[in-house]
């Protein structure tokens, strides 16, 4: 009776070992809706990476002069847009997907010197003229630090 | 000894369960063995044998040995009641409940591994919503999301296959053809 049993799993673990070799390779296991749910779940993994691990990408460029916003610029299209600093005016210039201070009247010029900025929390001041150029990103425009103040 | 005054009645159905249950015990305990890089990153072995019943017995048999697994895993890794005992129960339920809707897809154009990796899935979401719920209320738990995913895909084909190759040779094995499953 015993032997009969056909949840025996030795004798199971037996036979699946001993028809290893002449049984068939492991793809011919699968079949089509197994390919189906194997893609469909590979496509769920990608998506869960590039949805969750994304964060550094920056969407939006924010002017502040002493603290306080003076335009917030959408980082989609080109374009130059003046700031009147403590010193001057400031030019801000966006491009899709980074931001800049192309000019700036203060004497040591390490805004402009900074360069494009393009990920999410960067930062670019301007002492003198009281500016800061800061960058935010998609999820809740959260930066790697808590507050930034003049 | 006094003969007990309680008969407990062990049918074919226990003795089938008990014994697909002590195998999947003993892959949760080899299983502890392997080293792992992420806490809940584990090949989950024993969803094998769960696979298996539940291709060849049904949803049922299925159920009663998946708990079993995790409660006497639980007793023998000394895990009972412990945080990981609750995952891996939360796990179990969640593949569970997928397994009782991929049971019903047609068997000809759906095999073991779409069910394992369905399972896998629905593994990790039970698993990850306690830990939001519960050990990590934090939204920050769900950036492990991915690296779950990747391994819930991989172990879940793998253990697709394995179950695929066995059920394969179990319909090749004399024997009485098991019961038709719902």
């Amino acid at each position: 009776m015993k032997d009969r049993l056909p949840d025996d799993l030795r004798a199971l673990f037996n036979a699946a070992w001993r028809g290893g070799e002449a049984a068939r390779a492991w793809h011919q296991e699968l079949k089509a809706g197994d390919w189906l749910v194997l893609l469909l779940g590979s496509i769920a993994v990608a998506c869960s990476c590039a949805l969750l691990w994304r964060g550094g990408v920056a969407d939006r460029a924010i002017v502040q002069r002493d603290g306080k916003t003076v335009v917030e610029l959408s980082l989609d299209s080109a374009r130059k847009v003046p700031v009147d600093g403590a010193l001057g005016v400031t030019v801000i210039e966006v491009q899709p997907g980074r931001a800049r201070v192309l000019s700036d009247p203060g004497p040591r010029q390490y805004c402009v010197q900074q360069g494009w900025l393009t990920r999410a929390g960067a930062v670019a001041i301007c002492a003198p003229s009281h500016i800061t150029l800061q960058l935010n990103g998609g999820n809740g425009g959260k930066a790697g630090y808590d507050s930034l103040n003049y | 000894m006094t003969p007990s005054t309680i008969e407990l009645v062990v049918t074919e159905d226990d003795r089938r369960i008990a014994r697909y249950a002590a195998a999947a015990i003993a892959l949760t305990v080899a299983e502890a063995a392997l080293p792992s890089p992420l806490p809940g990153v584990k090949p989950g072995l024993a969803n094998i044998i769960v696979l298996v019943v539940l291709m060849r017995y049904g949803w049922r048999d299925a159920a009663w040995v998946s708990v079993l697994r995790v409660l006497a895993g639980g007793l023998l890794l000394g895990q009972l009641f412990a945080p990981g005992f609750f995952l891996a129960l939360a796990g179990a339920a969640g593949s569970l409940a997928v397994l009782a809707v991929a049971v019903h897809l047609p068997r000809c154009w759906f095999g073991a591994v779409a069910i394992s990796v369905l399972a896998a899935f629905a593994h990790i979401g039970g698993q990850l919503l306690l830990a939001r719920l519960w050990l990590v209320p934090h939204d920050g738990v769900f950036y492990l999301v991915p690296v779950f995913a990747t391994a819930a895909l991989v172990f879940g084909t793998v253990n697709g296959l394995v179950a695929a190759r066995l059920l394969a040779a179990a319909a090749l094995s004399p024997g009485p053809a098991p019961p038709e499953s719902a």
